[in-house]
């Protein structure tokens, strides 16, 4: 007993008595299943494109779907963060336009003026972060209103102040948005940095933990010890400043600021893509592996439908099936510890090792039922 | 039943009991574990244990009304001290004035002999005082390890290092006697007896010597009352003090040291275990001894019709349920956690529906697929968890009450509704008006209010599954008389509990349940060996029938 520290190594020994009455069942996780979506669709559609001698895997198709995960990529590592807080930001796509466009004008086409204008569209975009994060946890407003009420505000700003595209990108920074490694776009490479730099705070550090912690019980949390809002506070200004590197890259792309892109849908998109990762809605579970493996099927689709000129309604329609489709899934696969508990599958006597107590999952299920 | 060493040789356990196969060992429990315990005093060993904390004169009021009249506690160390008292009595809000939740308007708090003021969970629990409340504080999401060291984290070189907070929750688990509870579990998966352990383990991993634990085994049964004693014990033994609220005696009787009684807000009485007697006890509680406490049964009286009437159903939990109610008689179910008592339950109203088998309702065939078609044929149940499956806590008294008639029986709610008011005054419910929202009221008037919306349906037959947990002796005693009542005016009733007294006391015959069939039945007045005998399958099925 003493020794069962899961420290040590595994030890190939005989009959521990706790094993058996300690059955791991654990099904496939839901970042698993992701990722095994993302390959079922991967191989699919290169067959589709295959049959019309199109290749999925050449070098434009394949720059094509990582250019197209890594904008909202950037968007929805944050929204993971705020997301596991059992918060939301709508006001994402209001921040990448803003933070575009104050890149481009405080660039200004001048070289030496980069640094400053990474700096003042990140530092714009953490302050509306702020202003989420202390509305929602000082103000109590619940999210969805508070964020889009800071998203609104936003768009006015937008909308009076800009009425077509303003400042100016210089070329050394559009590197940022055209240039790549191989057929990896330096954008995407940055996006992936960002995603592990978040998949490290979210397993290894405290505030990562406490994020879990707060999503799952803010009660718990708060009893804990945990400082709740601050923790809050903070997810929302990491989903900004993500969105303000999502701004940065359109700025790059574009070569100036625009004020428009608000209406590319990243707020509802990139929760889609949260959800489709396996991150519960309601918070303290999931985590930003799901969340990339679920912009990479929606990347991937695009580019399928884009190559097969489909029409894009019916593309639309895949998208939303998928995405209802997957949170089914992930909900059948929790009923699914159910199933272990099964004594008496069809008549008579059955597998009679299950006589257990009712897991709290159990209870819960029964509840909703 | 994951975490206990089973003690009950029942052919459904998968293995073989481990009990003294692997004694604990305390130096195996690791550097880590010997660092925490080493400034943790130890309990002081004179004869005349110095309290650790003291209570005097604690006063609180909510709205006006004084709960606590200038009631005064103390804690050794090393002891189980058993609260006791009616519901009402101000024993839950003695509890969180120690833990801190409610600030006493009067009072005070000494702890090691200086005084302490706690304005918030986290003081109390930053000073060595913690709580176990009835809901627990846990993360299911999370594994067990993460939950133990939340919010503090054990950190090596600015990350939070993993491996060691699941070595120091094993160590723990291993210094407690918990043999069969992997650190990397999600509490999700855990049993409530296996959660339970989790928030004791975290308690203990705060350094805490004073743990409160309110009703901890109102969720167990059976064996994992027994794990849970054995880790009470344990704590004693390291010298926590243990601050144990129950409406149990056999508990207080068997495992604590001192007993405090409140009632109505004042301190009764504070007695040694080993001078008081249980009847003692209940007259000090309500004022009356327990003999009188369930209500006679119909002297002789035959019952009427058969109510309810199931033949060979089963499901996933639950295998050959043959099953015959009759109005005018109360059927007990008895079973250990797990053998499907709720599930049966459950099954009969069209939750965790039959798939095979038949059923009917005075005499018409039904098989309730919903708890809609399950009102319709004449079926009421009253849940095991009332707050999250009998009430709707944030709306008023007189919504709950009519929440099924207006649901399911609107054609009939008129006269029915009617009478809604009249059922809840004879149920004797103290409530500031029908309009008061029923969170705002006690565990047993929240129940009350759950017995009402059914009454209202006017069953047939009405299935109660633990329906005193939570709710204190006198209020009991009320539920209890109105249950026989029911039974007299016709109603089948189905009382399922996990506390053998009341199933023996009150029902007219018992059914056991053991592994998702019944295993037998008992008529009434029978031993309380020979139920747990069906129970833990050592007798042979059918043993009455």
């Amino acid at each position: 007993m003493s020794a069962q520290g899961t420290a040590a190594p595994p030890r190939p020994e005989p009959p521990r008595p706790a094993a058996a009455a300690r059955p791991r069942r654990r099904g496939p996780s839901s970042t698993q299943l992701v990722y095994l979506a993302l390959g079922i669709i991967l191989v699919v559609g290169a067959v589709l494109l295959a049959m019309r001698g199109g290749n999925l895997f050449s070098t434009g198709n394949l720059v094509d779907m990582l250019t197209r995960s890594s904008l909202l990529g950037f968007v929805a590592i944050g929204q993971t963060l705020v997301i596991l807080c059992r918060s939301l930001d709508l006001s994402v796509g209001y921040v990448v336009a803003l933070s575009s466009l104050v890149a481009a004008t405080t660039m200004a086409g001048d070289p030496a003026r980069i640094p400053l204008g990474i700096a003042a569209a990140l530092a714009v975009a953490a302050l509306v972060g702020l202003a989420n994060g202390l509305v929602v946890t000082k103000l109590r407003v619940n999210a969805f209103i508070a964020t889009l009420g800071t998203g609104l505000i936003i768009r006015g700003y937008l909308d009076t102040r800009y009425q077509g595209p303003a400042g100016e990108v210089p070329a050394a920074f559009q590197v940022f948005g055209y240039s790549r490694i191989g057929f990896v776009p330096v954008s995407t490479a940055v996006m992936l940095g960002v995603a592990v730099a978040g998949i490290l705070l979210l397993r290894r550090t405290r505030l990562g933990y406490h994020m879990f912690a707060v999503g799952g019980d803010p009660e718990v949390a708060r009893l804990s010890g945990i400082r709740t809002d601050r923790t809050m506070i903070i997810a929302h200004v990491l989903c900004s400043v993500a969105a303000g590197l999502a701004g940065l890259l359109l700025a790059s792309r574009f070569g100036t600021g625009s004020a428009l892109v608000y209406d590319s849908g990243y707020d509802l998109e990139s929760i889609a893509a949260v959800v489709l990762g396996g991150t519960y809605l309601m918070g303290g579970s999931g985590g930003i592996a799901g969340t990339v493996a679920g912009v990479l099927i929606l990347a991937v689709l695009d580019t399928v439908f884009n190559v097969l000129a489909i029409d894009p309604f019916f593309r639309d329609v895949l998208r939303g099936v998928i995405i209802i489709a997957a949170v089914a899934l992930y909900a059948r696969s929790q009923f699914a510890k159910r199933a272990s508990r099964v004594r008496f599958p069809k008549a008579g006597p059955g597998d009679r090792a299950a006589g257990r107590a009712p897991t709290r999952a159990e209870q819960e299920q029964e509840v909703r039922q | 039943m994951g975490v206990n060493e089973v003690t009950e040789p029942g052919p459904g356990r998968g293995t073989a009991p481990t009990g003294g196969a692997a004694p604990s060992d305390p130096a195996g429990a690791g550097g880590s574990g010997q660092s925490r315990s080493s400034h943790r005093p130890q309990a002081p060993q004179t004869s005349e244990p110095a309290p650790l904390l003291r209570m005097t004169g604690i006063e609180k009021s909510f709205l006006g009304v004084r709960v606590l009249h200038g009631v005064g506690l103390d804690l050794r160390a090393g002891e189980v001290h058993a609260l006791v008292g009616e519901n009402g009595a101000g024993k839950s809000t003695l509890m969180k004035v120690l833990a801190g939740v409610h600030r006493p308007d009067a009072g005070r708090i000494e702890l090691d002999g200086a005084p302490v003021r706690f304005e918030h969970p986290l003081q109390a629990q930053r000073a060595g005082v913690s709580t176990v409340f009835q809901e627990f504080n846990l993360l299911p999401e999370r594994s067990v390890a993460e939950n133990v060291f939340l919010g503090r984290e054990p950190r090596r070189r600015g990350l939070v290092d993993g491996r060691r907070m699941t070595a120091d929750t094993e160590a723990l688990l291993g210094e407690l006697g918990i043999e069969r509870l992997d650190p990397g579990a999600r509490v999700r998966n855990l049993s409530v007896a296996e959660q339970q352990v989790v928030e004791i383990v975290k308690a203990v991993s705060r350094d805490a010597r004073i743990i409160s634990m309110d009703e901890p085994t109102a969720a167990l049964a059976g064996a994992e009352v027994e794990l849970l004693y054995r880790l009470v014990r344990r704590l004693r033994e390291r010298g926590v003090a243990v601050l144990y609220v129950s409406h149990r005696l056999k508990e207080i009787f068997e495992l604590g040291d001192r007993i405090t009684v409140l009632k109505d807000g004042r301190l009764v009485d504070t007695a040694d275990v080993a001078a008081s007697t249980p009847d003692e006890l209940v007259r000090k509680m309500v004022g009356r001894p327990m003999s009188a406490f369930f209500p006679d049964r119909a002297a002789g009286a035959a019952p009427g019709p058969v109510r309810l009437r199931v033949e060979g159903g089963g499901n996933e939990q639950l295998d050959g349920i043959d099953l015959e109610l009759r109005g005018g008689e109360i059927v007990g179910l008895a079973g250990l956690q797990g053998s499907g008592r709720t599930e049966l339950a459950q099954a009969l109203f069209g939750i965790g529906r039959f798939t095979r088998g038949r059923m009917w309702v005075d005499g018409r065939p039904v098989l309730p697929r919903s708890p809609r078609q399950a009102v319709r044929a004449g079926l009421a149940l009253v849940s095991e968890d009332r707050k999250a499956e009998g009430l709707a806590l944030n709306q008023p008294v007189l919504a709950n009450a009519r929440m099924v008639l207006d649901a399911v029986l609107p054609g009939s709610a008129g006269r029915r509704a009617r009478r809604v008011p009249e059922i809840l005054s004879s149920l004797e419910l103290v409530a500031r008006g029908l309009d008061q929202e029923v969170r705002f009221l006690s565990g047993g008037n929240q129940q009350k209010v759950v017995m009402a919306k059914w009454l209202a349906t006017e069953p047939a037959v009405m299935v109660l599954d633990e329906p005193t947990r939570g709710v204190d002796v006198g209020a009991r005693q009320a539920l209890y008389t109105r249950v026989r009542e029911l039974a007299d005016a016709g109603v089948a009733v189905l009382l399922i509990s996990s506390e053998l007294s009341e199933v023996l006391g009150m029902a007219d015959r018992i059914l056991v349940l053991y592994d998702g069939r019944i295993a037998g039945e008992l008529p009434a007045g029978a031993e309380e060996e020979a139920v747990m005998a069906l129970a833990t399958g050592r007798a042979a099925r059918g043993a009455a029938r």
